[in-house]
């Protein structure tokens, strides 16, 4: 994939709304695609348009909102809970964004992220409300994301958090390496583990 | 200390661990659809990869397909593609396929346990997050995004992190009216839809081992809307029972040897869980959810929260949920008309949940202001209900008795919920536009949907049998 991160200093767009579900950010009628490109533009289509129509922008979401911008999405707790689909993360990252900043996020949207170079920064609820503040006084508040350092800080305020990464996925991101290159070179381990696998498995 | 279920099956299948990293972890079963597989394929074409082991791996079609009229060319030309890719992918990969017209077709969910390929022990994967469904097996079993599904297709392992470990322990008896649909929504409702993150979560006592297959299923197969990695029960006499004479069950001489294996399969009396929780089966009433995600249920009998019940930071999210349900905090849930009734998903749409809905109706009408659709889960569920008469009770009701697929759960075929309408479904997910844009969707039991179809609103089943 070669599309490593780094380091991201951007403005943010605010999005304090708990539990939001993989639907929300693309809903299942628009999964029908073959590819994995071209999904940004229905990103939180429902919440974004007036009956799902383009011309109609619902002014108060904050996508829609011009004083928002920027590559990271900041969401309150649960993000990306509900179904597995990969292409909330496609989404997201096709929308522009790099980083998703929340106190909680679901499991498998959280290794569909990694997986597509869209870094989940996980930080404590007080510290997400801090950045929920900045931004929402003033929405040129600058979040700098730093991957290699583990930190994520608001500039303005000079507040800093530092975040978790396993240190694999941190080289991938870091490299730009994925995780399917990791598995095909382990291919003789795999087919050992296989041989000796066949003769003690559980299930006859 | 003793081992756990998930320890026992996980430890057998781990191939190495990454220092500082995830566990590559051994897939024994990989499970495909129309909808997640398509960007998969396309990258192990890109790369020049074939599928590492086609034999592990089963597709069926059913998150776009029609649900009437199957024979003919599907309208919608997104998902008929899609669909067609599916095929394709399959003849070109050599897997096999159970697509529209296969007498094995259905929700993937549903077809795997009934064709005895979900066996316990094994680990299974799928792009679908009600994976979880198989646990009931106990199987580790989960759902993953498209990369991971080129990963497993490529070389049949697929990076992981060993969750931690939960016991939800319901003991007791459990009232006339209220089924297994219920204890999960009892329990999402207790813990919220993120009580389980980052957890596996093995379901125990009394009230679950006195389960069916089917009612199990239900029961694992909504361990994801709590957020779980997934979920698990423990195999017993009667999963081996369920799995005995299936299509692809070990037959013969093996079956001793594999039931003896399987029996080795639960938690041992010392192993210890990061987290336990204890619930009284006889304290879970018929349940159903008033608001946009799956934790907000509460009991038939109950009331929407007021306002002054939810946590201050919590109240926008909750101000929104009830707005787009168009409910009033604090107002009686029972006795409001519904719309629609929907009764199927990977959650509820087997011949066990046919057969509920169809005692219960048997001699009755739908009311007037509902239409009611029954979507059967698999071929096979199709041609039992027809064998069995049930297609008759439903017609004799006004029921509509549609062909097989994830249907009206989550609107991506041609089976919508109108904008503003009221549907209670028995499905797994109440999310905003779920069910089609501005559907409201209402959570609950097969048997809990039937009364509403008969009364044309939220009703006591309890009071009706």
């Amino acid at each position: 994939m070669g599309k490593s991160i780094n380091i991201i200093e951007s403005r943010a767009v605010p999005l304090n709304i708990e539990n939001i579900d993989t639907d929300q950010i693309i809903p299942a009628r628009f999964l029908k695609a073959t590819s994995r490109e071209g999904f940004g533009k229905n990103l939180f289509r429902d919440w974004r348009y007036e009956n799902g129509d383009e011309q109609k922008p619902k002014p108060g979401f904050p996508l829609n909102n011009p004083v928002y911008s920027g590559k990271i999405l900041v969401a309150a707790k649960n993000f990306g809970c509900g179904s597995s689909r990969e292409h909330a993360a496609w989404a997201i990252k096709d929308y522009g964004f790099d980083v998703v900043v929340s106190s909680f996020f679901a499991d498998i949207f959280k290794n569909n992220a990694l997986n597509n170079f869209l870094l989940p920064v996980l930080v404590p609820e007080n510290f997400l409300q801090q950045i929920f503040d900045e931004v929402h006084k003033d929405p040129s508040t600058i979040l700098e994301v730093n991957l290699e350092d583990q930190y994520i800080e608001i500039a303005s305020t000079g507040a800093k958090e530092s975040f978790d990464i396993n240190s694999y996925k941190k080289t991938c991101l870091l490299n730009g390496y994925d995780d399917i290159d990791y598995l095909l070179n382990m291919k003789p381990e795999i087919d050992k583990f296989e041989k000796q696998y066949e003769e003690h498995k559980i299930y006859g | 200390m003793g081992n756990t279920l998930f320890d026992k099956i996980w430890e057998k299948h781990v191939v190495k661990t990454i220092a500082g990293g995830p566990s590559v972890l051994y897939i024994d079963k990989h499970f495909i659809h129309e909808v997640t597989s398509p960007q998969a394929f396309k990258g192990l074409q890109q790369r020049g990869l074939s599928v590492s082991r086609p034999r592990q791996v089963v597709a069926t079609a059913d998150h776009n397909v029609p649900t009437l009229n199957q024979h003919l060319p599907i309208k919608e030309e997104l998902s008929r593609i899609q669909v067609e890719q599916l095929k394709k992918n399959c003849a070109d990969f050599g897997i096999e396929l159970y697509g529209l017209g296969h007498p094995y077709q259905g929700i993937v969910h549903v077809i795997g346990p009934e064709l005895g390929i979900t066996l316990p022990g094994m680990t299974i994967v799928c792009g679908d997050s009600h994976t979880s469904t198989h646990g009931a097996f106990g199987t580790i079993a989960f759902g993953i995004g498209t990369s991971e599904v080129e990963m497993v297709l490529a070389t049949q392992c697929l990076m992981q992190t060993r969750p931690k470990l939960m016991r939800i322990n319901v003991e007791g008896k459990l009232n006339r009216g209220v089924v297994s649909k219920d204890i999960i929504l009892y329990i999402i409702a207790q813990i919220s839809a993120s009580g389980a993150t980052g957890y596996a979560v093995e379901y125990a006592g009394s009230a679950i081992r006195n389960l069916s297959m089917e009612a199990r299923m239900t029961i694992c197969n909504m361990s994801i809307e709590m957020g779980a990695r997934c979920g698990m029960i423990a195999p017993d006499d009667t999963t081996f029972a369920y799995i005995k004479g299936r299509e692809f069950a070990p037959q013969g001489s093996a079956w001793e040897q594999t039931v003896n294996n399987w029996s080795t399969l639960y938690s041992d009396a010392d192993a210890v869980f990061d987290k336990e929780l204890h619930i009284k089966a006889e304290d879970i009433e018929p349940m159903i959810t008033y608001g946009t995600n799956p934790g907000m249920g509460i009991g038939i009998t109950g009331h929407v929260p007021a306002l002054g019940e939810i946590d201050e930071r919590e109240k926008p999210s909750f101000e929104k949920s009830l707005s787009y349900m168009g409910l009033t905090p604090g107002e009686n849930i029972k006795g409001k008309k519904v719309d629609y009734v929907f009764i199927g998903s990977c959650t509820n749409s087997r011949i066990e949940d046919l057969r509920m809905v169809a005692s219960f109706v048997k001699g009755k009408k739908k009311a007037d202001n509902v239409e009611v659709w029954v979507v059967p889960g698999s071929k096979q569920v199709e041609k039992q209900a027809i064998e069995e008469g049930i297609n008759k009770v439903f017609e004799d009701a006004g029921f509509v008795l549609r062909q097989p697929g994830c249907s009206a759960c989550l609107g991506m075929n041609e089976d919508k919920i109108p904008a503003g309408k009221y549907c209670i479904s028995t499905s797994n997910r109440n999310f905003e536009g779920r069910q089609g844009p501005g559907a409201r969707t209402l959570l609950a039991s097969p048997l809990t949907a039937a009364a509403a179809a008969v009364t044309g609103e939220i009703a006591d089943v309890r009071e009706l049998i």
